[in-house]
């Protein structure tokens, strides 16, 4: 058997090989998977507006949000994609030193956003506003908190491609997989974006 | 493209604690293999293991409904059986049978070696397997779920204490959904990548056979439609245990929001759910008609018309809620319009078959019973877009017969029609022609005799979910004939159950193209060999295996090609075995062909789910933590594993 045959044998299950759209399959299918996340989110920012009205008892949104505290921690959040496409570039370049500053900087700010989170519901807490308060509690923890896990979920992996850089497991030839979890942040902070608008800034 | 292998990192030797599987027959191979053609063929096992359990549940139900007064089941068991039958043949049997059929023929119709991610194939599988064990192990742990496969809110989201429903079956049953979701998820966007990326040169989207069309469609339904329905069933699960409002009335919650959040999943997993069957339909009837699908392009727009439409119909399934007219209205003419792609659909169909040089053997059998019965269960729907007539048969039995109709005339037929069809490439041996007959007529006679009584019923006001009815309300003759026929369609799955088994000791030698085939997954051996194809085919027409067989002379007639093909066309039912090589192929025996490695990982994460899932139903963190661990162990030593081992 010539190495030809057995190039095209292997290039067919190959990531780095031509495809029908011209896209890596990770990188198609954590696109699909993005979208299939909008109608998840969706589903709970629907719930929240549709209860934003009818709180029975205990305090309203306008009561405990502290909007320029969740702005402070909001630009932190943004500027991680900053960092993170910061270090997709130096990976791409081989600058393996610059990728993981970046790379912890980016989780670092992730870090910050949910320790603002923690920090916010426990402030509502003490203010009266718990899950089974009224329905804004409800809809508003569990909305920020499925975000919360999504970012969480995110700073595990960022810290993980810093592991495997550290080791040596992760070089410029992988660069594809840091672009992966990169689209998986960026589209974290878009949601965010979504969040923020709808949620605190949009008058009741 | 050899540049890039070259600058791969060097072999990584890690210490993964579970050494690369090596077997490659017996039961470990079936508990690591990543090929898409073992996959699918475990999706189908299991999935019909399923079918018969849903089966039993369906006639006990039957028994019960049998004649007034059922004293077969009490109220609760019948509560459990509807929701658990429901349940069933929804996630466990229809969705599994369809990925069942797209892991094994999606790649062989695309010209592709295997799927995009063959661990995430494998992950999917076993998330399904032990999804299904989860939900049904709760008939032994604490209640079985009852609430109906709907599972409205909020009898489902009552805590449990103050709860409707005695026992934890809600939880087992939004944890159990939660997870099947998630394996839903993960094949919907391995179809999609593989169908997108991996298809052979040539392989335009256009020249792709129907089924994969559809299976493309329904994978991004899936993709969309699980979601909704995921953070609806968080929130029953958040309601039930963590105290949150989200359907609790008396706090300003709203339990139709659940409603809305099921429907916009549960209107389009009835897409899920039918269109595939209408690919597997698209494919035997050229087949069996020896012409081309009629209207092609058509057939293929409607499929991705109907996926479109079938977002914004949902709220037909809550006419009865008292939504307002103005949006009642607008779901009705929306329900009328998605009628149009689909009678689209009905006309090619009878186009393909007029005029053909028709075999009646058994997929096509099945197949043009599946345009009957699911043009009578269309009409029914129909009759639901007239809002008024709706509210009158809502909760009646005539919803019940139509859904059957759409499911069981419907999606039912076209799986017996694509087993019996694919049966052969599988399993390289016949399946015995009689006994699919028998089967055939067995199935139509005993499924009319089922279904179509329960249209008069409902009409005279039977309400379903009701586990019993008075003597004299002029029901007991139609429902006797129901039950019987309820017993016809068990003898003629009973048919085919032993059609398989003597298959297996003896079927007839299938060879590599039994039905004179059109698609590409009859241009190999039958069964395929591991990587699918020797050389990977080049595509240069739609139905282009059909190209490399025949031409036509001036008159339209067809004339077999000499070449290449010959050996094909003559290897028709009953012949011996083929060569086990692909037509035309020229090249050897597949010798340094690099398939992906089989793999633990996928099940061991896999086996952290349904831990996390006990923990999350009996309350207890600590049951969390082990399942985390196993989740994460499986999670990281698939991420490190190279996809294919060095050798």
């Amino acid at each position: 058997m010539t190495d030809a045959v057995i190039a095209t044998g292997a290039a067919h299950l190959d990531e780095h090989e031509h495809t029908g759209t011209g896209l890596a399959n990770t990188k198609l299918g954590m696109w699909v998977f993005l979208a299939s996340e909008c109608l998840f989110f969706g589903g709970f920012i629907s719930a929240y507006l549709l209860y934003r009205g009818r709180i029975v008892e205990g305090p309203t949104p306008r009561e405990v949000y502290n909007i320029p505290f969740t702005s402070v921690t909001s630009f932190i959040l943004l500027m991680s994609s900053l960092t993170m496409v910061l270090a997709l570039a130096a990976i791409q370049r081989a600058d393996d030193r610059r990728f993981r500053i970046w790379i912890l900087a980016t989780a670092l700010f992730g870090l910050v956003f949910i320790g603002g989170q923690v920090y916010e519901f426990t402030e509502f807490y003490q203010e009266g506003l718990a899950l089974s308060t009224n329905v804004f509690g409800s809809s508003f923890f569990v909305l920020t908190g499925l975000h919360g896990a999504h970012v969480t979920a995110g700073i595990v992996w960022l810290l993980s491609l810093w592991a495997m850089s550290t080791q040596q497991k992760l070089g410029a030839a992988d660069a594809e997989r840091v672009e992966v979890a990169g689209l998986y942040w960026h589209f974290v902070d878009v949601v965010w974006i979504v969040i923020f608008t709808v949620v605190y800034l949009i008058p009741t | 493209m050899t540049t890039v292998q070259e600058t791969l990192p060097a072999p990584r030797t890690v210490g993964l604690l579970l050494r690369r599987p090596r077997a490659t027959t017996g039961l470990w191979s079936w508990l690591t293999t990543v090929d898409h053609k073992k996959i699918g063929i475990l999706y189908g096992g299991t999935a019909l293991v399923f079918f018969v359990i849903a089966g039993v549940e369906g006639l006990l139900i039957r028994l019960q409904l049998a004649g007034p007064n059922g004293t077969v089941l009490t109220a609760a068991q019948y509560n459990t059986m509807f929701t658990m039958h429901g349940t069933t043949m929804v996630f466990l049997v229809g969705m599994p049978l369809a990925v069942a059929f797209g892991n094994y023929f999606i790649p062989l119709m695309i010209g592709a070696r295997d799927v995009a991610f063959p661990r995430l194939n494998m992950f999917g599988y076993w998330v399904f397997l032990l999804g299904g064990l989860f939900l049904y192990s709760s008939f032994f742990l604490g209640g079985a779920p009852d609430g109906g496969w709907f599972g409205y809110t909020p009898l489902t989201s009552t805590p449990l204490n103050q709860g409707f429903l005695p026992g934890r079956g809600p939880d087992f049953w939004a944890v159990g959904l939660i997870m099947l979701g998630i394996g839903s998820v993960t094949s919907a966007i391995n179809f999609i990548v593989t169908i997108l990326n991996l298809r052979a040169p040539g392989m335009t989207l256009m020249r792709m056979p129907l089924f994969v069309w559809m299976m493309l469609v329904v994978a991004f339904l899936t993709a969309f439609a699980m979601p909704p329905v995921t953070a609806a069933l968080l929130m029953i699960i958040f309601d039930r245990n963590f105290g949150t409002l989200f359907f609790n009335a008396a706090a300003g919650g709203d339990p139709l929001l659940y409603q809305h959040l099921f429907w916009l999943f549960g209107h389009p997993e009835v897409y899920i759910l039918i269109l595939p069957g209408m690919g597997i339909v698209s494919e035997i009837l050229p087949v069996f008609s020896r012409k081309p699908l009629f209207g092609y392009a058509v057939v293929v727009f409607s499929g991705i018309a109907i996926g479109f439409l079938g977002w914004g119909v949902w709220a037909h399934h809550m006419f009865a809620t008292g939504l307002g007219p103005v949006a009642v209205s607008a779901f009705g003419l929306a329900t009328m319009l998605i009628a149009v792609p689909t009678g689209v659909k009905i006309f090619n169909w009878l186009g393909t078959v007029w005029g053909g040089s028709l075999r009646l053997q058994t997929p096509m059998l099945f197949a043009l019973g599946f345009i009957a019965m699911f043009t009578l269960g269309g009409l029914s729907g129909v009759t639901h877009s007239i809002v008024p007539a709706d509210t009158q048969q809502t909760d009646t039995y005539y919803v019940v017969a139509h859904f059957h109709y759409v499911l069981f005339g419907g999606l039912v037929f076209a799986i017996f029609g694509g087993l019996y069809y694919w049966w052969p490439k599988v399993f390289g041996r016949m399946l015995d022609e009689r006994l699919g007959k028998l089967n055939f007529w067995l199935m139509l006679i005993g499924f009319n005799l089922t279904f179509f009584p329960m249209h008069i019923l409902g009409l005279q006001g039977m309400p379903r979910r009701t586990y019993r009815y008075a003597e004299g309300m002029g029901w007991d003759d139609l429902n006797l004939l129901v039950t019987l026929g309820s017993f016809v369609i068990a003898a003629s799955v009973a048919t085919f159950l032993v059609n398989v088994a003597l298959s297996t000791r003896r079927g007839a030698a299938a060879g590599p193209d039994p039905w004179d085939g059109r698609t590409l997954e009859w241009s190999t051996s039958s069964p395929p060999p591991e990587y699918n194809f020797a050389a990977i085919p080049r595509v240069g027409a739609r139905d282009d295996f059909w190209h490399r067989k025949y031409t036509e002379d001036a008159q339209g007639r067809l004339v077999p090609l000499p070449a290449g093909g010959a050996d094909a066309a003559t290897a028709t039912a009953g012949s011996p075995p083929g060569s086990g090589h692909a037509v035309g192929d020229g090249h050897g025996d597949g010798h340094g062909i690099h398939m992906p490695s089989p793999s633990y990982f996928p099940l061991v994460m896999a086996l952290g789910l349904p831990i996390l899932g006990y923990a999350a139903v009996f309350k207890n963190p600590w049951l969390a933590i082990p399942g985390l661990v196993v989740l994460l162990y499986g999670m990281y030593a698939w991420a490190i594993e190279p996809a294919t081992a060095e050798d």
